[in-house]
């Protein structure tokens, strides 16, 4: 089974990427974390992401584009990274998803990723 | 008044929970049956006692108002409509009647939620649920499975009970004996939902520590005379001395081999001792026993100040010879290394299969210890961060950051 494992953090986890005092613990835990996967053998693929302060919000509504500066939604936690996992089961799924570093400080989402459609490009 | 109904009510459900549904569902052979009977009792104590006062005996009360909804199990809708002037009947009858007290079925209640037919990751839910009354969210949350998942396999694991009649089963000897495992095995997993968790105490995640004591409580003193049930719950009550001593005041995680003996519980030790004591008597080998055993050695140093590292290696021998678990054979490779052989250790470590091993954090914590000793730091550190990767616990993982070592 295929899960889309979806990372968000509040804002205190974004900026300490920047920090020189506090960037390579972070960065320690994701890369220990993403390493126990990798050694698992079961990421499909799957990417962190710039700050949510990167982000652009495209809407048409009516005909008209609407582009605004920032994630979609002003919530205290944002979307920070994610992988694509191959496992037995949900409850694989929610085992990694509970070692991530941002479970104890941000949240993470598992849903259960769509077959491809058929007829769709291949 | 009010306020004195709630809390009896309260106090029955606590008490009496596991004792009522075992009674009822070993009768009627239905589980789902019987746990909705017993909560649409629950459901009219709240109701009645405020009104009419706590009766004498509130089990049998309980008892009498489950038992009459389950005989009109059938006709259960018109139940709902017309339940007042039932429950009153009961009422009377549960005053008028002094019943004899009814007999603990809570043992065949055990053995049959670890029952072969039943998918063994549902067995452990299964207990919680039928002797403590815990609902399937609260079990889902400590077992790390999503509630409606949780909900689907106690349904499953009930249905398949009615179906196969399984509570009406007498069972031999010699299948008693195997099940007795199943049952033992099943309550360390709850109570081992609480071990590593308790960092997250303060947040919530409490794990199910305390219900785990609870069945091993009752399931030594229902079969006071079998020695894995004593055994089972002296290793318990030894991890529970030493819970004290697994974190400082910050929260920071201790290692076995680091904490305090002075912050060990000693009556919990003490009760232990005896248990494993009277367990031991029987000649017989044992897992939990064992595992007591080990606990025993380590916290002698509380006494002795020194860890008995070839006592340790014996016992690790017998249980990698006996009863082979994972775990067991990943802390035995520790435990030589500890005791001045790391390259056995490391021996050990490599013939495990590697798709058993590959996200046992254990095992990656032992690894690391092992290759240290060995003087492989490269090696040691990339076998930490992957120890650290599958860590859930911040202060575990904050611990094995600084590579001080292993952690057991």
């Amino acid at each position: 089974m295929q899960y889309m494992i979806l990372f968000t953090e509040p804002q205190t986890h974004f900026d300490m990427r920047n920090n020189p005092a506090e960037a390579p613990g972070y960065w320690g835990a994701w890369n220990a974390y993403i390493g126990a996967m990798a050694q698992a053998g079961v990421i499909l693929n799957g990417d962190g992401l710039h700050g949510p302060h990167t982000a652009v919000t495209v809407r048409v509504r009516d005909g008209l584009r609407q582009v605004q500066d920032g994630p979609y939604a002003d919530t205290k936690e944002q979307l920070g990274g994610y992988f694509v996992i191959e496992v037995a089961d949900l409850d694989a799924a929610l085992e990694w998803a509970a070692r991530s570093p941002s479970a104890a400080y941000g949240s993470v989402e598992v849903r259960p990723v769509l077959p491809p459609m058929s007829g769709g490009a291949a | 008044m009010t306020q004195d109904a709630r809390g009896a009510v309260e106090a029955a459900a606590r008490i009496s929970y596991g004792r009522l549904l075992a009674y009822l569902s070993v009768r009627s052979r239905d589980l789902s049956a019987s746990e909705d009977a017993l909560s649409e009792a629950f459901a009219a104590a709240l109701r009645v006692w405020p009104v009419a006062g706590v009766p004498d005996r509130p089990e049998a009360w309980l008892l009498t108002t489950a038992r009459r909804v389950l005989s009109h199990g059938e006709r259960h809708h018109r139940i709902r409509q017309g339940a007042a002037p039932m429950i009153e009947l009961a009422y009377e009858e549960a005053h008028a009647r002094a019943a004899p007290d009814f007999p603990d079925e809570r043992l065949k209640l055990l053995f049959v939620c670890a029952h072969p037919d039943i998918e063994p990751a549902a067995r452990t839910p299964l207990m919680l649920q039928t002797v403590l009354g815990l609902d399937a969210g609260r079990i889902a949350g400590a077992f790390l499975t999503s509630p409606a998942a949780m909900g689907q396999r106690l349904v499953r694991a009930k249905a398949r009970i009615r179906d196969k009649g399984l509570i009406f089963e007498v069972l031999g000897p010699e299948a008693m004996a195997d099940r007795l495992a199943d049952v033992l095995s099943a309550i360390y997993a709850a109570y081992g939902t609480g071990w590593d968790a308790i960092a997250g105490a303060e947040d919530g995640v409490r794990g199910l520590a305390e219900e785990g004591v609870f069945l091993a409580r009752l399931t030594a003193a229902l079969l006071p005379n079998e020695p894995e049930a004593n055994g089972l719950f002296a290793l318990i009550l030894y991890c529970e001395a030493r819970r004290p001593a697994r974190r400082d005041s910050n929260g920071a995680f201790i290692p076995l081999g680091r904490q305090n003996p002075k912050l060990w519980v000693r009556d919990l030790i003490i009760e232990a001792e005896g248990l494993l004591t009277r367990a031991s008597r029987s000649g017989v080998f044992g897992r939990f026993q064992t595992e007591a055993a080990i606990q025993s050695v380590h916290v002698q140093r509380g006494v002795t100040g020194v860890t008995l590292t070839a006592a340790l290696i014996q016992l690790y021998d017998l249980l990698a010879s006996r009863h082979p678990g994972l775990g067991a054979l990943v802390s035995r490779a520790a435990v030589y290394a500890d005791g001045g052989k790391p390259a056995s250790g490391l021996t050990f470590l490599d013939d495990l299969p590697p798709e058993r091993v590959a996200t046992y954090q254990p095992y990656w914590v032992a690894r690391a210890h092992v290759l240290r000793l060995l003087g492989l730091a490269g090696d040691a550190k990339a076998a930490l961060d992957i120890a650290i990767g599958l860590t859930e616990d911040p202060a575990l993982q904050a611990f094995l950051a600084k590579g001080q070592g292993k952690t057991d």
